[in-house]
């Protein structure tokens, strides 16, 4: 089934009763050459990528509850190429490039807005430090232009500019950047990849990973066991607990992280803005909700949904940044779990293991990564060779040192990501 | 969610700074791997953790608290200082 403006209008005139389910609800197989685990954003993009370049397509995607149930529905739905340091540069780079031509790629409307990303700078610091960014942004080929106050003013007249502790200077505008519907993104790919023969398992949890003389023989499940030439990790905020299955320890701490959404209103922000002080970021949905979020709670976390400390230093941020938002409702808050790398940068890598392959690490940046990770993870996967766009997200740098990706420039170290 | 520190009684979570998992230091002239695993890999399990915690806005002690990750039910509390994590000096 294709969507076009045609099948639209016909199905509007007769009732919508020619839709048919976007993807099948197969039994699984006794044997695949590629088992993913983890029917996420990066799961279901790796196995679309593994079908539509590689040919590769006796794979199953296994999911422990249902496709999209993960963090991939969960996040802000930010989507930026405005990273600073080599080796996250090139590979936001490739993502974005990849976004812009998603729906078409994969005939499903996600939604993708380009409404602009702007981060507002509150210092000489600051400023200095967003001229630097700027400068890497283009010179990686993607754009980024230095706005004044004035030029802040202009595009968002509401701020609060003259706060006495975070006075607004100017900000970095980003206009590739934007959003996209979250949901939408996993439910495309989902559709695409099943188009190309992937067996979607809902329901099956990964229990056990079959090892034998250091190659993987495939994995146990809810569902049986089920054999597997590869074995690709896709577990986002799990990675820690699904490689522990194959006897590994990751350089992973899993944290919580929140985000909020308002009550739906008439047009307000047409950016996303994100505040260089205290860290939050705000944008409006399609429907009207205001979406926001700001800090991890910073502690190991497995539950999903945070603690009222970061509920209220956020709601402080959101109002010294925006005091007109004061009146508006909160409708819900929610947490997601994220692994968080010792650098905040991921991991796109073998294991050690034979067979078995690591994409894990997202950190709070996950779901812009989606598209450059499904491409870079299902080449590696099917050549053994990393993609281009992701060279530098080796596992052993964290053991060598060497190609650290301090992003946040606050040091490779766990409690500072 | 609410610390008990062991000289100052339960208090806010604000008061704290968290470093992450209790871990029992490497002696200094421990081999690669022990230091790797140590400042990096982590067990990071989805149930209880021993985790060091800085009562700082308090009197200053690190506290061993023993906490679920997944309800956040602060288990036990402890001085760090006799939690014997020190390693060989
Ligand atoms: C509140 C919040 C806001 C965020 N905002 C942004 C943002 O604005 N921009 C951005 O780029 N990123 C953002 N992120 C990060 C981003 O959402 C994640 O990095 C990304 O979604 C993680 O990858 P995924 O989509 O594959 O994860 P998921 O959707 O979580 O997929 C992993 C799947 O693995 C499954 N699984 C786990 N264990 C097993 C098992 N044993 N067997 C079978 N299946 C298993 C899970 O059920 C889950 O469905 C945010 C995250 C959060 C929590
Ligand atoms: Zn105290």
């Amino acid at each position: 089934m294709r969507f076009s403006g045609w099948r639209v209008l016909k199905e509007g005139l007769t009732g919508n009763k020619g839709w048919a389910p976007h993807w099948r609800n197969p039994e699984p197989k006794p044997e695949y050459d590629v088992v993913i685990i983890g029917g996420g954003g990066h799961g279901l993009a790796t196995a679309y990528y593994l079908a539509k370049e590689h040919g590769i397509t006796n794979i199953a995607v296994l999911e422990k509850g249902y496709l999209g149930g993960g963090n991939v529905g969960r996040n802000t739905t930010i989507v930026r190429a405005n990273y600073y340091l080599p080796g996250n540069s090139e590979f936001y780079s490739h993502s974005l490039k990849l976004w812009e031509g998603l729906e078409q790629d994969l005939n499903y409307n996600a939604m993708m807005s380009q409404r602009g990303v702007m981060m507002i700078y509150h210092n000489d610091g600051q400023r200095d430090a967003m001229v630097r960014r700027g400068n890497a942004i283009i010179n990686q080929g993607d754009d980024a232009e230095l706005l004044d106050v004035e030029g802040v003013r202009k595009r968002a007249p509401f701020l609060n500019f003259d706060n006495n502790r975070f006075p607004i200077m100017g900000g970095l505008l980003h206009r590739r950047g934007g959003t996209a519907r979250h949901d939408a993104v996993a439910w495309g790919f989902a559709r695409g990849a099943d188009m190309r023969g992937v067996d979607l398992i809902q329901n099956c949890e990964v229990t056990g990973i079959d090892i034998d003389n250091g190659k993987v023989r495939g994995v146990q499940t809810t569902r049986g066991v089920i054999r597997a030439k590869k074995v690709a990790l896709a577990a986002a905020g799990r990675s820690g607990q699904v490689a522990a299955l194959a006897g590994l320890r990751l350089p992973i701490e899993s944290h919580v992280l929140q985000a909020f959404v308002s009550e739906g209103l008439k047009p307000v922000l047409n950016h996303v803005i994100a505040f260089a002080e205290n860290h939050l970021y705000i944008s409006q949905s399609d429907k009207g909700g205001l979406v926001f979020g700001s800090y991890l709670d910073f502690y190991s976390s497995y539950a999903a949904r945070g603690n009222l400390p970061m509920v209220e230093h956020t709601m402080e941020s959101c109002l010294a940044m925006v005091p007109a938002l004061g009146k508006a409702r909160l409708l819900r808050s929610w947490g997601g779990i994220m692994d968080m790398t010792p650098d905040g940068s991921p991991i796109i890598d073998q294991s050690g293991i034979e067979g078995l392959y690591l994409n894990c690490g997202w950190c709070y940046g996950g779901f812009k990564a989606i598209p450059g990770s499904g491409d870079a993870y299902a080449h590696l996967i099917a050549t053994d060779r990393p993609h281009g766009a992701a060279t530098k997200f080796k596992l052993d740098r964290f053991r060598s040192g060497h190609g650290l990706m301090d992003e946040e420039g606050s040091g490779a170290q766990h409690n500072l990501h | 969610m609410r610390i008990n520190c062991p000289n100052c009684g339960e208090r806010d979570r604000r008061e704290f700074y968290v470093k992450g998992a209790a871990l029992a230091r490497p002696a200094a002239d421990a081999t690669l791997e022990a230091w790797h695993d140590h400042v990096n890999l982590r067990d990071n399990p989805a149930g209880e953790l021993h985790e060091l915690w800085y009562h700082e806005m308090g009197c200053g002690a690190w506290i061993d608290v023993c906490r679920n990750v997944v309800s956040h039910a602060v288990l036990s509390t402890a001085l760090a200082s006799a939690a014997d994590l020190g390693g060989a000096r």
